[in-house]
């Protein structure tokens, strides 16, 4: 889960860091998050409020909270951000 | 159990004494056994009033044990002896014996059974709290903490303001279960909640601990605000206002922690939003709820110790915090990279850590009181704690980019405490049942219900999905953020700064003023004088003249 950030013959060579490494990582990432909704058709998620057992609500959610929070974090940003020695005198 | 001999918190302040007075090998045997006899002490107080006294004609209660009380004082209690031995090579004397007092000041606090007791110890904390702000050491570690200390002094008197209302119009300083609803309880409610980092003035907390040492703010995270959280299990459970403070810290917690760089001030900003969730569930105020917050508490202590000591080993071997300057540090610091990660899972709440079996119990106290809104905040902030937390932490601090740095990894005995707390995090997420014994109420609820463990999982790893995907708008900026803090750090500075001015204006004025009148003495002494024009006698005829003119005048205003 590596990105590109992550720059190659810099001294790196790590294999966690190689860019086949990553790709695998992704990959498997991916598997993994695709595997987490489809078991649900197999196992029940039990829901309390009629919405949350939808099929791959869980997913949905997390995902669309997460995207909303970066975004408002990001705005409040604009706003509210100031260079680190703000406060010295 | 009458027979106490001991408080245990005069126990542990005992051994804070010894912690300054000896040296070496003595010295660390002090700082091993005072947390153990303890803890020894916690377990021998029993359920009720076991301890009675009198202070200044009030009877109190200096020990009072039930459960819950236990739980709390447990925790503390190993909170320093883990935090002991992960800082006792590293920290300085005093920081070490301000932190073994601090603790001690929690357990009191844990076992007061009256108000006046609750107080004595609460100014303990805030006392040896402040000093180890200022273990940290430099010009911004004495500013931070001098701002750290006024605000708990604040807090201390308006606490002290409400006890003395409830002492005068009840009779009683017996700390029983109340609700909001007079100007008394009120205060003691402020009073507490300044020491949770509740708004408006959550940013004491952002402000203090990253200012401390790297092996200070391990003790800072543990004690102030839990002792918070249990002060207000014991006297507001069921306050429903709490529920929307709590939620308010748990999603100011994550927008802020997502906007900073500094790596400490991230981990701060996650225990206002980690003490949200258990004031959230005080607030619901059900048996489960109570439980969730106590046993949260519990589990946060350890985590959120185990990621400032992660956070200290990486300042101190490279004395740096700021995630600009950090990264790739995975390379040569295995143990601390792990015990980082598993920090961070178990704050985000992942199945099979402590967090996730704690944190459940707060939801289900939401889902079982059918408050849905609530319930559905918090499935998104347990999203936005992986986000902010969960990944953000390790990812910046120990992958991103290779920063260059090939620091050492961590000391043996900051390694075995990091190992301890990744253990106990693990631990009460695998066997969560002996943990649950040692809650105030009996629970009968399956954290690992298939269904409940998938839609964690799908929860959380398409937060973690987010956090990649959006990683180019997560670029670390060298910039803090505006909080509350500006209105006392810049507009009470400027409005100070301007009325002094404007006083120094007013007095500067009035001398000259005092000048030019001192100045005109001669003159004035001349025309007051036999000689001058208002001190010389008149001529008889003159004086009969003018009195004639005015009562003239007198008369003709009277008829007019």
């Amino acid at each position: 889960m590596h990105d590109a950030d992550d720059k190659p013959g810099n001294g790196s060579d790590h294999w966690l860091t190689r860019p086949g490494t990553i790709r695998k990582l992704w990959i498997g990432f991916v598997v993994v998050l695709a595997s987490t909704v489809l078991l649900q058709s197999v196992i029940k998620i039990k829901g309390y409020f009629g919405i949350d057992s939808l099929f791959g609500f869980g997913a949905i959610y997390g995902f669309g909270c997460c995207v909303l929070m970066v975004i408002s974090a990001k705005a409040l940003g604009v706003l509210l951000k100031r260079p680190e020695d703000y406060f010295d005198d | 159990m009458t027979e106490l001999v001991l408080p245990p918190a005069l126990i542990l302040l005992a051994g804070a004494a010894l912690v300054a007075l000896t040296r070496g090998p003595l010295r660390n045997l002090v700082l091993l056994v005072s947390p153990l006899l303890t803890l020894w002490a916690i377990w021998q107080v029993g359920d009720g009033v076991v301890m009675t006294g009198s202070f200044l004609g009030y009877d109190i209660e200096p020990v009072e044990g039930s459960a819950v009380r236990r739980l709390f004082a447990t925790v503390f209690a190993l909170m320093a002896l883990v935090g002991g031995l992960f800082a006792y090579r590293q920290a300085r004397v005093y920081e070490l014996a301000c932190a073994y007092a601090y603790a001690a000041g929690a357990v009191g606090v844990a076992f007061a059974g009256d108000l006046i007791t609750l107080f004595l110890y609460w100014e303990l904390m805030a006392i040896f709290s402040t000093a180890l702000v200022w273990c940290g050491g430099g010009p911004e570690a004495r500013a931070a903490g001098i701002r750290y200390a006024i605000m708990h002094l604040l807090g201390g008197v308006i606490l002290k303001v409400g006890i003395e209302g409830i002492v005068v119009h009840t009779g009683s300083v017996d700390i029983t279960p109340m609700l909001a609803g007079n100007f008394d309880s009120w205060m003691v409610l402020i009073g507490i909640l300044i020491n949770a980092a509740a708004p408006p003035v959550s940013a004491w907390l952002a402000d203090a601990y990253p200012a401390s040492s790297p092996t200070g703010s391990v003790f800072l995270s543990a004690f102030t605000t839990k002792s918070a959280v249990l002060a207000l299990i014991l006297l507001f459970p069921g306050e429903s206002v709490l529920i929307w403070i709590g939620l308010y810290m748990i999603f100011y917690g994550i927008i802020y922690a997502l906007l900073e760089n500094d790596a400490r001030r991230i981990l701060a900003y996650s225990v206002v939003n980690q003490v949200g969730f258990m004031v959230c569930a005080v607030g619901i105020g059900t048996e489960t709820a109570l439980n969730g917050a106590a046993a949260h508490a519990f589990a946060h202590i350890f985590y959120k110790a185990l990621l400032f000591m992660s956070a200290g080993v990486v300042i101190y071997r490279t004395g740096k915090t700021r995630c600009s300057d950090l990264g790739g540090l995975f390379r040569t610091m295995p143990v601390t990279t792990v015990c980082g990660i598993i920090g961070a899972l178990a704050i985000s709440s992942f199945p099979f850590t402590s967090g996730f079996t704690t944190k459940t119990l707060i939801s289900v106290a939401a889902e079982t009181e059918g408050l849905a809104l609530v319930y559905f905040l918090l499935m998104a902030a347990s999203a936005g704690v992986f986000l902010h937390a969960g990944i953000k932490f390790p990812w910046f601090v120990f992958f991103q980019k290779d920063s260059g740095m090939r620091p050492k990894d961590a000391p043996w005995n900051m390694a075995a405490a990091m190992v301890i707390c990744a253990g106990v995090c693990i631990g009460i997420g695998v066997f969560p049942e002996p943990f649950w014994a040692l809650l105030p109420y009996p629970v009968s609820y399956d954290a690992y219900a298939p269904g409940k463990v998938l839609f964690y999982l799908q929860l959380l790893l398409f937060s973690g999905l987010a956090f990649f995907l959006l990683l180019p708008w997560m670029r670390r900026t060298l910039t803090l953020t505006l909080d509350t803090d500006w209105l006392w750090r810049v507009a009470g500075a400027k409005t100070a700064a301007g009325v002094f001015r404007l006083g120094a204006l007013v007095v500067l004025r009035l001398a000259i003023a005092g000048e030019f009148l001192r100045s005109r003495i001669p003159a004035l002494t001349a025309m007051l004088s036999s000689t001058g024009s208002l001190g010389s006698t008149w001529q008889i005829g003159t004086t009969a003249l003018w009195i004639v003119i005015l009562l003239t005048g007198y008369v003709a205003l009277y008829f007019l």
